[in-house]
């Protein structure tokens, strides 16, 4: 019994009795949290993911600012040598870092402009797909009219394969940067704004909403700070299979003969290239230059998007 | 359970008129758009040395000056008939169903042994995968997956054609006669979609096992292969009923560019050369086709969806959820 009684003297040491505070009453709870900060914090604790970020950013700068540079030479101007004739298929050298190509173009000069015309048609596409396909799927998630309406059509528009509606609309265009975007653009919005409905659904009935339809807040308004923060992390998703997706479409537009005209230079025009030549072992590098730089900018691309989904996704802080 | 049958007959049978509607929008779009190509489509080279009056009473012929109504109507009676029109330029001529009659075989049991291949690895490479999560094998198999899904497959199956065939010492192209020749597109084509299997049979166990009745199967001391047969992997195979239609889409895709880089004579490669070579009945009559096995897919998906799902056969009560 004594033991006990020393147990409780210790213990009125180690612990007093707080007393009644009227100011701590009144204070507010105070957080620092700040969502776009925690998820930059979350994905730059992704080793691989930062090292694809820096990848990408050191490509497509360099991409910009070679036409820039001294000593470089234009994508579409045949080199000669002194004859006057044109250095065809020459092999990778100190002078063509690329090698040339079958009518002695400077590939280094067009795997580089390539690139850029890629990278336009991938970041046009990608938009698009994350701004229409938004814009579509919290209509379509959020507005209970609209929803029958727009599951129809999806419906009809979901049963053909995608690369059917895709061929068709190119076969009917002129080929050129803007109807290939365009073609592009046709259905690979329908992913997108499924996902964006389903999330809108599962968010729509939660209670802060509830409370704003009570309040009378407009649905725009609903739309655009209720639910779309909610949304980021699906929208980067899709966003990074989107734009490897349109990249790696112009190269089989490219190949059925409905890609871009030779005279401007693309990956896929230039995989097409290199696939012609093949055959022989010597100009292999021709296909493989392209299709080197081509995947690697795909597969950076995909996993930063999946690695900034994961962190942008807010069950994921903290 | 004889409410369950009635409850899937009737879902199926609003399903299927509903893949009849869109089989018919499908149709007439792809009709109308068509009209809008131009009319070297319907000529072979000939098309420089035709007067205006030759083109416009070969047009006449062919019933392309009709109004466009009557023209659809005809385009509708002939192909419900199983006309599908003729050939003008990759085979002059020739009535399509003829065309395309021989070339069916190949794409049908290309695709078919896709996707018995891909079902095949890619659902038990998810089960393992899910089932040493975090390991070695999760992560080799996660690389393959973000690798197939990341590079084009337009610029993967051009190095697997290289270099597939030098390493297995076979021709590059198909040839009937030479099975081995058969291996390599049969990979391109499986590659996709047995890649979205072991993705998603992966999530979908991972989510399974995170539940709280799997917490508690443990705790009464079930054995994990217990565990892992009687609760897990049934529950997570009704979500994957639903990835079958898809995958007969992510097929059709594939062989369209697989069978015309193998030189394969089926219809996907048919389809590239009329592309090619603007034969505008054909393109026509193909996307025809290719919508029709996308729609009828999808439709079978449905409803063995309908069929696995044992929350459809409860529904005893009556009422929709």
């Amino acid at each position: 019994m004594s033991g006990f009684g020393a147990a409780t003297e210790g213990r009125d040491e180690l612990f007093r009795f707080a007393q009644y505070d009227d100011a701590a009453a009144e204070g507010v709870a105070y957080s620092n949290y700040s969502y776009w900060r925690s998820t930059w914090r979350i994905f730059t604790r992704n080793r691989g993911a930062m090292f694809c970020l820096l990848l990408l950013c050191v490509l497509l700068t360099f991409t910009f600012i070679q036409p820039f540079l001294p000593g470089q030479r234009s994508p579409s101007a045949i080199s000669n040598n002194e004859m006057g004739r044109p250095l065809r298929n020459l092999r990778p050298n100190a002078d063509y870092w690329f090698g040339t190509n079958a009518i002695g173009q400077d590939l280094w000069a067009r795997i580089w402009s390539g690139t850029r015309t890629s990278m336009f048609i991938g970041l046009s596409v990608g938009l698009w797909d994350a701004f229409f396909g938004v814009l579509v799927g919290s209509l379509w998630g959020y507005v209970r009219r609209l929803d029958r309406w727009i599951t129809e059509l999806y419906n009809v528009v979901a049963n053909i394969p995608n690369t059917i509606i895709m061929m068709l609309a190119a076969y009917m265009l002129r080929p050129a940067v803007g109807t290939i975007i365009f073609a592009m653009c046709l259905t690979g919005w329908l992913p997108t704004s499924r996902y964006v409905r389903n999330q809108v659904v599962v968010i729509r009935d939660r209670e802060f909403n509830l409370a704003s339809r009570c309040l009378g807040t407009p649905v725009r308004r609903v739309i655009t700070k209720n639910l779309l923060p909610q949304l980021v992390s699906v929208i980067m998703m899709r966003m990074g299979m989107a734009i490897p997706l349109a990249i790696g479409q112009e190269v089989f537009l490219t190949y059925i003969g409905l890609g871009l005209p030779v005279s401007i230079p693309s990956l896929g025009n230039l995989v097409n290239e290199g696939r012609i030549v093949m055959m022989s072992p010597s100009l292999r590098y021709q296909l493989i230059f392209p299709a080197l730089i081509l995947s690697l900018i795909t597969v950076a691309l995909y996993v930063i998007g999946n690695a900034f989904a994961d962190a942008a996704d807010p069950r994921n802080h903290l | 359970m004889e409410r369950g049958c009635f409850v899937i007959v009737k879902y199926a049978f609003s399903r299927f008129l509903r893949s009849l509607v869109t089989l018919l929008i499908v149709t007439a779009a792809v009709f109308f758009m068509l009209r809008l190509m131009p009319e070297e489509g319907y000529f072979a080279e000939s098309y420089d040395k035709m007067t205006r009056g030759q083109i416009e009473a070969e047009l006449t012929r062919m019933g392309l000056r009709d109004p466009l109504h009557v023209q659809l109507s005809n385009y509708l009676k002939n192909t419900l008939r199983g006309d599908l029109g003729t050939s003008n330029i990759v085979r002059r001529y020739v009535p399509i169903v003829q065309v395309i009659g021989p070339k069916i075989p190949y794409s049908v049991g290309f695709g078919l042994t896709t996707i018995a291949i891909s079902l095949a690895l890619g659902i038990p490479l998810g089960m393992l995968m899910a089932r040493r999560k975090g390991r070695l094998p999760d992560s080799l198999g996660s690389a393959y997956v973000v690798f197939v899904r990341a590079v084009p497959a337009a610029v993967c199956f051009i190095f697997l054609q290289l270099y597939g065939s030098s390493f297995l010492k076979v021709p590059m192209l198909f040839s009937l006669s030479r099975p081995l020749s058969w291996i390599l597109p049969t990979v391109c084509m499986a590659l996709g979609p047995t890649a979205n299997y072991a993705m998603w049979m992966r999530r979908y166990m991972v989510d399974e096992l995170n539940k709280d009745y799997i917490k508690l199967a443990r705790a009464k001391g079930m054995k994990n292969s217990a565990v892992m047969s009687r609760h897990v992997l049934r529950n997570a195979f009704v979500p994957m009923a639903q990835l079958l239609p898809a995958s007969i889409l992510l097929t059709i895709t594939g062989s369209i560019y697989v069978e015309s880089l193998f030189s394969i004579p089926g219809m996907g490669g048919l389809l590239v050369t009329a592309i090619q070579r603007q034969d505008n009945t054909l393109v026509q009559a193909l996307v025809l086709i290719f919508s029709c096995v996308g729609i009828v897919g999808l439709f079978l998906g449905d409803i063995l969806m309908a069929i696995v799902d044992p929350r459809i056969k409860l529904e005893k009560k009556g009422g929709s959820r």
